[in-house]
This record gives structure tokens, sequence and C-alpha cells, in this order.
């Protein structure tokens, strides 16, 4: 009788559960890391996505009327756990996904095209995502690690000049790391620069003394990072002990957070790092998710978090899934949709000057529309230098070389397709 | 051809030509990779401490340098000063040894080493979650400025060039080095210490002629808790203090290999192969495999002891008879 009974309370919980889990939501999945090495940028991450859509659910009611419910699960920035919480998502009618990291969306790219659900890597992934017509189901807006990479090299460029110039690349060594090299590879000899590698790996992230007496020996004229976590103070500590000028120094847009150079202070000033979002609290995006969920502790933020590089960046983030959304319900006129409209939406939003003001992020961000073709949009990067407390703008946006990228990424689009046999494609008008 | 004397030339010729040519760069590798080694060699102790007292390697051990760090810290911006948060934090790690003695030790006396060990994988475990609980995942900066440690460097000319010497380095050698004197002398001229020796060797035996077991274990447990927090100071001040503090402990496996799972002067010679060899190694031959030799290079250094001295340089050759 007592088994009985439990059955039944565990099968009428199941139930319960799956029933609230596949209907009457729009069901966003994000993969997080608020524990192990990654956690202090991760958790930032986590907590900018997850508190735009909540903000979202107080004020407006959801999207279209519908709430939207966010679903979050740990993968401590491991591959494995990534294709776990990729798993765990099926048959729930996940929307978009959002892996966090370049090495899950790398594990989980091919299964995304059998199971009709597209993966947004807003800045991050595959490069080569960026040819809508080779990855229908994959995007990465609003701009690719190549585009990145030559907008880094302009900003050089229109600094010292790149001609007879040495440069050194300190990366993460993992597929995040390695995805902007053939871009050095490429320009190097068109540019007449030289450039040597210099891989970190995640073990030895806190532990970079020889990587910089490397740099000291090979005496380059300029540093570029592609760091990651703790990597990242690490790297900004060694170089001023190493003696390398930081405003020589120029991370990538993830490697220049606030948690990034809190820990380093006032010795980091002069450190430079790209990025596509503005800091600050006063964009009224901001302000709205310190009304409706900071300011009523509906969130796992420190007071700090928003305004700060990551949690507006992973605002932005979650307002263009948010934009996909409302567009892929106008477009089928459907409230309830799924993977499958949810791609509609991600290749035909609208985000001009108009719609960004209407949301709030004016200023914050630079307009963006999706595009069949462009699922990267090929945006500016600007350079920020850190001041010894906060990030200040230092730069204009810097639109990536688009013709050099551009033919790369559809070499390297060309090359994942030939060596996925089978691999789906669309045709764009 | 070619690229054979490309090769003969990357061994054995570039890399000395480098060192006579930049003789302030290969002092600089030697001071790094001492201070490294040291560094390796302190977090390599505090597993010898409890690989000698109960014969498992201590899983948790890297964790506890986390806990140790951000405890510290913790105390600290409660407005304890930074001295009185070291006292608080090593009343912590008491009671926290008391309790792993008492809740897992006591009632895997004499039970298979396998399951000891995998205890301390669960305790592992639990300190991560309580630790992210309690302290959030943010990083936060050490405070060896407030514990009185010198900031700065100090600088030798050499040939146009320079070795820099920064003052938390010197800290943390001259740190090191007293500690490992320290328990050195501790375990070797003090009755507890012979008794762990004892214990080590023969819970059974130790425990018939009079020795508490039980007792040892809180010791070592709480010296091996001291040992994290000086990792953790010294570690912490040169990245930062986070999770990602555990990643180097791990470090300290090939410094075991080398050095041998029971000896302290051990932990202290196989940390400074490790720091000093990476570091040139990297520096000089680095280039020719690809750089990021750092990574990979202890772990082939402890392989070839595994395979023709796998009791270590200073380690207890074990027999058994069958």
């Amino acid at each position: 009788m007592k088994k009985t009974i439990i059955g039944a309370l565990v099968a009428a919980t199941t139930l319960f559960t799956s029933v609230g889990m596949s209907f009457g939501d729009l069901l966003v999945p994000v993969m997080t890391y608020r524990v192990g090495p990654f956690a202090a940028n991760g958790t930032m991450n986590a907590n900018g996505f997850v508190d735009y859509l909540t903000m979202l659910n107080e004020r407006d009611g959801g999207i279209g009327g519908v709430k939207i419910k966010v679903e979050e699960c740990e993968t401590g920035y491991k591959a494995e756990k990534g294709v776990e919480c990729y798993e765990s998502y099926r048959g729930k009618n996940p929307l978009v996904h959002t892996p966090n990291s370049t090495g899950i969306t790398l594990q989980i790219l091919a299964k995304a095209p059998e199971d009709k659900t597209p993966i947004l890597t807003m800045g991050y992934g595959l490069s080569a995502a960026a040819k809508g017509e080779t990855f229908p189901w994959a995007f990465n807006y609003p701009t690719s690690y190549f585009s990145q990479m030559t907008s880094i090299l302009k900003y050089i460029d229109g600094e010292t000049g790149l001609k007879g110039k040495k440069i050194g690349f300190i990366f993460l060594e993992s597929g995040y790391g390695r995805e902007p090299i053939p871009v050095l590879e490429q320009l190097a000899p068109k540019f007449g620069f030289e450039y040597f590698l210099l891989p970190v790996a995640g073990k030895d992230a806190q532990n970079q003394s020889s990587h910089w007496l490397t740099v000291r020996k090979e005496k380059p004229d300029w540093m570029i990072m592609w760091g990651w976590g703790v990597m990242n103070p690490t790297a900004v500590k060694a170089a001023i002990k190493a003696r390398y000028p930081l405003d020589r120094f120029v991370g990538n847009w993830w490697a220049a957070g606030d948690v990034d150079l809190a820990p380093v202070g006032e010795a980091g000033k002069g450190y430079k790092g790209s990025t596509f979002n503005a800091t600050g609290t006063d964009f009224p995006a901001v302000q709205d998710v310190i009304k409706y969920v900071v300011s009523k502790g509906m969130t796992k933020t420190e007071p700090d978090g928003p305004g700060s590089v990551l949690y507006n960046r992973a605002l932005w983030n979650a307002a263009l899934i948010a934009e996909a959304i409302k567009t892929a319900q106008d477009i089928t006129g459907k409230k309830e949709i799924d993977g499958e409209d949810m791609r509609l939406g991600l290749e035909n939003f609208v985000l001009d000057e108009a719609r960004l003001a209407e949301l709030g992020f004016t200023g914050m961000v630079a307009p963006i529309s999706g595009s069949c073709k462009d699922h990267e949009g090929a945006g500016a990067a600007f350079i920020q230098q850190w001041d010894g407390k906060k990030w200040v703008k230092i730069s204009d946006a810097i639109p990536p070389m688009k013709e050099i990228a551009q033919e790369m990424l559809t070499k390297a689009a060309a090359q994942y397709a030939s060596n996925n046999t089978g691999w789906t494609t669309q045709t764009c008008k | 051809m070619d690229f054979l004397t490309y090769l003969l030339t990357g061994i054995f010729l570039t890399p000395f030509a480098e060192m006579i040519e930049m003789p302030d760069l290969f002092f600089q590798a030697l001071w790094d990779g001492f201070v490294s080694g040291t560094l390796y060699g302190l977090i390599a102790l505090g597993f010898v401490l409890i690989f000698k007292a109960s014969g498992v390697f201590n899983f948790a051990q890297p964790i506890l340098v986390v806990l140790a760090a951000l405890a510290l810290i913790s105390f600290y911006k409660m407005g304890i000063p930074a001295w009185l948060s070291v006292v608080c934090v090593l009343i912590m790690f008491y009671a926290l040894a008391w309790l792993i003695e008492r809740l897992i030790l006591r009632k895997l006396v004499n039970t298979d080493g396998n399951i000891l060990f995998m205890s301390t994988v669960a305790l592992s475990f639990i300190i991560i979650g309580a630790a992210q609980w309690i302290f959030g995942g943010r990083p936060s900066s050490m405070i060896h400025k407030e514990l009185g440690f010198p900031t700065g460097s100090l600088e030798w000319p050499m040939f146009g060039g320079g070795v820099y010497f920064e003052m938390l380095d010197i800290s943390a050698a001259v740190v090191a080095v007293l500690l490992i004197l320290t328990l050195g002398l501790f375990f070797s001229r003090t009755k507890i210490g012979r008794g762990l020796r004892a214990v080590a060797d023969d819970p059974q035996a130790a425990l018939s002629v009079g020795i508490s077991l039980n007792q040892i274990w809180v010791i070592v447990w709480f010296v091996a808790g001291v040992v994290a927090l000086v990792t953790g100071i010294f570690w912490g001040a040169r990245s930062d203090v986070s999770f990602a503090l555990q990643i180097i402990g791990f470090k300290a496996l090939p410094v075991l290999i080398i050095g041998g799972f029971t000896s302290v002067p051990g932990a202290i010679v196989g940390g400074l192969m490790i720091g000093l060899g990476e570091k040139i190694f990297e520096i000089y031959w680095g280039p020719l495999l690809g750089s990021g030799v750092e990574g990979w290079f202890a772990y082939v250094i402890a392989l070839g002891f595994l395979l023709f001295k796998p009791q270590g340089l200073f380690g207890d050759k074990i027999i058994e008879r069958v």
C-alpha cells in the first residue's frame, strides 16, 4: 500500500512537472557556470541573462502575453557537461540554446539541425557560423571572433602601424582561444607583421610566469589576449611583473570585464580591451532590470553587477533573444512558438535605433538586424581602457576588415561543411 | 637535412646562445622557477602530511587552499583585523580537522585505502558546495598588504637589462622555507612527530603502544590546513582568490611523484625541480615544440619517475612479500 502511494505520488509529480515544462511557457534554456574556475565571469553572465528575462516577465507579463521560463543548467564550462545539459533540454521545446562556451558550441553545433533548435552564441562560438547559408541553425550576432581580431588589428594599425611589428598572442588553450589564429596567419604576411603564440593551459591559468618570461625574450610590440576567467587578472599581473607596457596589451571582449581587472586594481591602469557594449546603469533597460528585479530581491546578482561589462552584455544577449521571440510570434501569428519559429525570428528581427530606444538600449549597443545570409552582423568593436577603477571607452567603433573577414568566414564555413558529410545548408534570397 | 639542422640548432645551440645573449632573462627564469618551485613544494607538503598520517592521497587538499583564502578575506571584510583573521581561520581549521576526524576518519579506520581516498573526494565536493554557498563565486583580492607583506620590487641591473625580485615573491619564498623547516623539525624532533611516523608505518601497532590515532589525525589535518592557508595567501596574491585556485593544487601531483609521497624534503626537491625545469624548458626549448610546454612538462618528468623510480627520490620503498 505504502509503495503504491509513493509510486502514485512520483507519477503525479513527474506528470505535473513535465506538463508545466511543455506548455504555456516560452522555454529559454541557458547553460551557465556558477561554479569552477570560470565562475566569476560565468556568474555575471548568468545573472544578467536571467535578470533581463525575469524583468520582461515582471514588467510585461512575458513576451506577447506568454511567460518566459528560463531554465539554467550548470556546465562548469566543461564541454561534456554542456552536452549533458543540451540532452536534458530535449523534448521540452527549447526555443534557442545559449551555451556560453565555444567548446560546448562546437560539441552541439551538429545536433541543432536535427533537433531544429537554433543556437545563439553572442560574440563567441564558431566564427564560420556567421555564414547563414552554411549554418542555418547557428548565429553569432553581433560579430564573430574573426571580425573582432580584424578590428583589434585595425586599432593597432591606427596606433603604431602593423608593418614590421611583432605581436604576441596569448590565449586560453581551447577551441575558444584558438579560434582567431587563422586571422593572424592570414594577415601577418599581408600587413607585414610577425606574431608568436603563447597557449595557456586551463590548469596553468594562474601560473603564467613562464609565458611572460617568453614575452620578455621575444620583446613584442603588442600583446593580444584571448583569455577567460582567472587567466585574465593573472595575465595582467604577470605583464606588470614582466614590465610589459599595459597600454600595448589588448584583451578581447571576454578578457576585459570588471571582474577581470578589479583584482588587479590601480596597478592594471592602462590595460586595454575590446567590447561591443557600453557599461553603466544609465540605460533605461538597465534601470528597468534594477527596478523590477534587483530592487525586489529577485536576483542572484550582487549590487555592483548591473552596469558592469559582462552583466550589461548578458542583458543585451537576452534582449536579442526576446526580440527574436517577438519577431517569430509576429511572423507566425502564434504566441507559443517552437525552435523552427525561433530560427525565423533570429533571421528577421530588426533592432534599429528606434527599436533600441523603445527597448532602452540606446547608446549601449549598436543597431543590428537579423539576416538569412549573415548570422553575424559584422558588428564593430570599440576599445576601452582600465583607469584603475573602471573601464573607459577610448576609441570610436572600429568596424572589422569586412572583406578579409568575410572571405575567411566563407572559406571556413565551406571547410566545415565539407568535413561534415550530409551537412544541412539553406539558400537565401 | 634542413629540418635536422633546424632541430639540432634548436636543441643544442640556440637556447645556450640565448642564455649568454640575455643573462638577465636566464637569472630571472632561475629566480621565478625557484619561487614557483617553493610554492609547488608548499602545496605538495599539504598532501605529504596527510599521506604520512593515513596513507591516503587527500583529494580535498586543493579546495582547503581555496577555503582558507576565502575565509581569511571574509573574516577581514567583517571588520576583523588582518592577523586576527588569520587566527580565526586557524581556529576554523582546527574545528574542521576535529569534525573530519569525528565524522569521517574515525568511522573508516582500518578500511581499505581506496575507501579513505573516496571519502576525501566526497569531502572535497562538500567543501566546494558549502564554500560556494557561504562565499559566493566572485573573485576577491588577497589581503597580503594588510597582513604586512611588502609590495614593490627590487631590481638587479645586468647587461642593459635587469632581474626583478618582487617583494611578495621574496616573502613567499622566505615564509615557505621557514614553514617547511619548522614542520620538518616538528615531525622529526617532537613526540607528536614520532607518533605521526609510527601511525604512518603501522596504525594498529601504533595504537597498541598507546599512540592516539584520533589525536594524530586531528593534528595532521590541522597542520595541512595551516599549509593550505599559507599556500592560499601567496598563490592568491599572485592572481586572485577564487575557486580556480584549486586547480593549482593538483600541480602537486607530479611533485609528489618525483619527491615521494611520504617525504617532506622530497616535496621541496620535487617542487624545485618542476619549478626550475618548467621555466627554463618553456623559455629556451618551448618554441621548438610550439610553446605551452609548461602545461605538460611536469607530467612528462613524473612519468619518467613512475617508469624508473616509482617511489620517487625520497619516498619509502614498498616491499610486499608474497
